[in-house]
């Protein structure tokens, strides 16, 4: 019996030089920052105000710094691909072995939907959905803090595989009989397991939190019909992780057992299936599709819609849309592969429907331009970004149309066409809507403005460089270059793949552009300062509040009167300006305790990973009882709230008027 | 006074909807949040249902369910798990009066109970496994020690908590939270219920008839 299981120093690969520079400068970064906080004196602020805190917005923010921190990773991981194909034609072989290649397109997947993609909009919608309802925070603060740090876990576990072991090399899905462990011995698929069951119950417990915080907890006179569109698609988004990620989870709970105990789900002997696997995975992820693109559709609304200064065109379609994509992803799952083999009828029926719901989408698209139309429309970053994203977005998705009829599909089934196509979706859908949001409610996270030149410049570089990098894909698709390979033999196919690379460095420059813009508004942040907490003529609530607003968000609950809030707020206080403001009285305000527990059951839950990936007995079962104590702990805590008397929320509102002049 | 407040007093005569009261209380917050959660505790057992159902013919050679399953073991474990459904709803009743003695000694019985039908799982499975019939024979067998497995963990999850809530309630007494969180446990032991009824459908009473 090994104490460290199957970990030995051989597992670090030291005798290679990529990863270990890679690791190298990773480690160095971490070092630097923890040393930086350290020697400033940061750490008790950090903890205090941060890491243990339960207040939606910080734990917004907080997700969308990890998502954005994963971003560069996953896109150093991309531009390694690029590289890797733009040379390794005919006899060179490139610069990356297969090992390592598969390795990396398996990471990028991976990281850029479930560590990216995820966290930017669980982020957006942590921060922005409370204050559009006009409420102090979510349902469940702590559970919130628990999810976000157990998705940080996934993250911690992910970069650790770049030091120690492998990760998994069968592509993000994982399909067995390839993920079993005849195929796959190593740890690649272990990593991969234990990082997303454990940042799936994050998840879980958020869409949780977020479908209870909608229903159940919204400003007086907030009736559904009355909610910012945002909040329907997250709305929308949640039920859909609070339907769809428990199958994930059973589904990988299923490999694991294959893995670990020798069950036979998904072997190639012993009566295992393995299109069981891929029909299972895909009914989770084609409703994963519509959890990251909804709440972007959402930001597109606010986006639209406050910047034309019109309300949004058509409210109760857009949210009948909204909900017609959340039943209708149920029923399209199968078009991820229709040459499984299934009947004509069966793929006839999943084809028709894939077009189906392209119906609801186009209704959204309308409806944008509808609100546009005859609108004044300022051309801002958040507007840009929302502008691009309609235009590229119909291209992209006119190209699923073209794959949702199977006869189509068998011909250019896993080759580039498909990465190009699903590239040309998620990225205007997902990415570009997460920066319209990340841009639009910035004032409202720090009260400053984003710099509009330096954002201007990211938008046309990602914008250029996104067609110069996909859109030859699909002309190498069609000429018959199939997905995820590390070399190839026809010669015509570079030049298509050198573009694609030099698109690629075109989007380094829109996310350098992005880091100068943080550095540059920060540096300018006294003349970008919003002092009204409204930088942009807002309709919805979370304007009429202070930016940043105070951790109760709300002095009184806003009394809901129409949709629009604060727009009509602000109609009806021109109306009464002659009319000296009144004094408001407040009454004590409960808001829940800061709590480390979030924190501390994460850092259990990476142990507990780490030594089930190992193989090290002893030390999952360690973790798993830190975690177990640690939430005991909080269920017999004695205090859960802290009060906060009136007169410190006078004395906030004494120095920021905004909320007392509406 | 101007013409939109106006307007204002004269909309709000109307009966208030349940929007215009604003947040819900915590009690149904919290009771309400634990309704999703055991929804998606379903769709997780939805898939390995489905699982189960492509999977009951892949016995590979080995033996069927209807060679495993025992009636009678069956029939009492059933008796026990709907008694201590029962008996946990009497112990609500209990604690809305504020009985004490009476809460714990119900919740006594849900925990024997709860427990008997736990020792009858282990020993059917434990019988299995000595007669070879172990999950990793056939691909049949994976999936019936994975679908009943996972119900039996979540049963021996809820006696685990069980207990320490009745260590609450002897610590703090029925407060506000403890009185919250008894009534998710409540919650969640019916739908332990539910789970067994599809189980002992799809599972063993299909699983006979073969």
């Amino acid at each position: 019996m090994n104490l460290l299981g199957k970990l030995s120093w051989s597992e670090i690969p030291l005798h290679e030089p990529i990863i270990m520079g890679a690791s190298a400068m990773m480690i160095l970064g971490i070092l630097s920052v923890l040393g930086w906080i350290v020697l400033k004196g940061y750490w008790p602020y950090l903890w205090r105000e941060w890491l243990t805190s339960v207040d939606h917005k910080r734990i917004g923010v907080m997700y969308i710094v990890l998502a954005l921190l994963m971003l560069l990773r996953g896109f150093a991981d991309a531009i390694m691909m690029r590289a890797q194909q733009a040379v390794a034609v005919g006899d060179a072989q490139g610069y990356l072995p297969p090992h390592h290649y598969d390795q990396i397109f398996s990471a990028h997947g991976t990281i850029m939907i479930f560590f990216v993609a995820m966290p930017l909009v669980i982020g957006l919608m942590n921060f922005a959905v409370p204050l559009q309802l006009g409420v102090r925070d979510v349902a469940f603060p702590t559970l919130n803090s628990v999810s976000l740090w157990l998705t940080a876990s996934g993250i911690l576990l992910t970069n650790i595989s770049l030091v120690v072991g492998e990760f998994a090399k069968t592509g993000w899905v994982a399909y067995p009989p390839l993920s079993e462990l005849e195929f796959s011995p190593g740890v690649g698929v272990d990593y991969y397991l234990w990082a997303l069951q454990i940042s799936g119950i994050g998840t879980l417990l958020t869409g949780i939190n977020f479908v209870t915080t909608i229903l159940k907890v919204r400003a007086p006179g907030m009736s559904y019909m009355r909610m910012p569109v945002f909040c329907w698609t997250a709305f929308a988004s949640n039920l859909l992780i609070v339907a769809a990620f428990p199958v994930l989870t059973a589904t990988f709970a299923m490999l694991l057992l294959d893995r670990y105990l020798g069950f036979h789900f998904f072997s190639v002997g012993a009566g295992g299936n393995p299109m069981m696997y891929v029909n299972l995975f895909w009914i989770w992820g084609h409703p994963e599709v519509y959890i990251l693109v909804l709440p972007a559709f959402g930001v597109f609304s606010e986006v639209t819609a406050t910047f034309s200064g019109k309300p949004l065109f058509g409210y109760r379609s857009m949210v009948a849309a909204t909900m017609a994509i959340c039943v209708l992803s149920y029923t399209v799952w199968l078009h991820h592969f229709f040459t499984m083999g299934a009947s004509a009828n069966v793929n006839a029926f999943f084809g028709v429907m894939s077009m189906i719901i392209a119906v609801p989408t186009g209704v959204k698209i309308f409806n944008w331009l509808f609100t546009m139309y005859g609108g004044r429309v300022r051309f801002t970053v958040p507007i840009l970004w929302t502008i691009g994203f309609m235009v590229t977005f119909v291209l992209g998705g006119l190209t699923g149309v073209l794959l949702a009829v199977p006869p189509v599909d068998f011909q250019v089934h896993n080759s580039q066409f498909l990465v190009a196509h699903f590239h040309h979706v998620i990225i205007p859908g997902v990415v570009f809507g997460a920066f319209a949001g990340y841009t639009y409610w910035f004032p409202k996270a720090f009260g400053f403005t984003l710099d509009e030149r330096w954002g201007r410049g990211s938008f046309w570089c990602w914008f250029i460089g996104f067609h110069l990098a996909f859109m030859p894909l699909y002309v190498v698709g069609l000429m018959g270059m199939t997905r995820r390979m590390q070399h190839y033999d026809v010669l015509s196919w570079q030049p298509w793949l050198l573009v694609a690379g030099f698109g690629a460095l075109v989007i380094l420059a829109g996310i350098a552009c992005q880091m100068m813009q943080l550095v540059v508004s920060i540096r300018a942040r006294e003349q970008l300062r919003d002092a009204t907490g409204d930088p942009w003529n807002g309709r919805t609530l979370e304007w009429s509040t202070p930016s940043p607003p105070p951790a109760w968000n709300y002095g009184v609950l806003p009394r809901v009167t129409e949709r629009d809030a604060f727009w009509s707020m602000k109609q009806r206080a021109r109306v009464t300006r002659d009319q000296p403001a009144q004094a408001r009285e407040y009454r004590p305000i409960e808001m829940p305790k800061n709590s480390p527990t979030g924190f501390i059951t994460a850092f259990f839950a990476v142990v507990t990973g780490f030594a089930l990936i190992w193989h090290i007995w002893w030390m999952a079962a360690l973790g798993v009882v830190g975690a177990f104590v640690t939430l005991l702990v909080f269920a017999f805590r004695d205090e859960e709230e802290i009060e906060i008397p009136p007169d410190e929320i006078a004395q906030f509102y004494r120095r920021d008027r905004v909320e007392a002049a509406v | 006074m101007s013409v939109a407040a106006t307007l204002d007093e004269i909309r709000n005569e109307a009966p208030p909807s349940r929007s215009d009261t604003g947040p819900a209380p915590k009690r149904i917050v919290v009771a309400y949040g634990f309704w999703i959660f055991i929804l998606s505790d379903i769709v997780m057992f939805s898939a390995l249902f489905a699982a189960y159902a492509v999977l009951v013919r892949a016995t590979a050679g080995g033996p069927v369910g209807a060679e495993l399953f025992s009636q009678v073991t069956l029939a009492i474990q059933t008796a026990c798990l709907l008694a201590s459904s029962y008996t946990c709803g009497l112990m609500s009743l209990a604690i809305n009066s504020r009985r004490r003695t009476e809460t714990y000694v119900l919740a006594a019985i849900t925990f024997v109970l709860g427990t008997a039908f736990l020792a009858l799982e282990i020993r059917e499975f434990a019988g299995m496994i000595t007669r070879g019939a172990t999950p990793q024979r056939s691909a049949f067998l994976s999936a019936f020690f994975t679908l009943v497995g996972a119900h039996g963990l979540h049963v021996a999850a809820g006696l685990l908590w069980l207990a320490l809530l009745m260590a609450h309630v002897a610590i703090k007494g029925f407060a506000a939270n403890v009185e919250r969180r008894l009534r998710c446990f409540a919650l969640y032991w019916h739908a332990l219920d539910i789970i067994w009824v599809w189980l002992f459908t799809v599972v063993y009473l299909m699983g006979v008839r073969q």
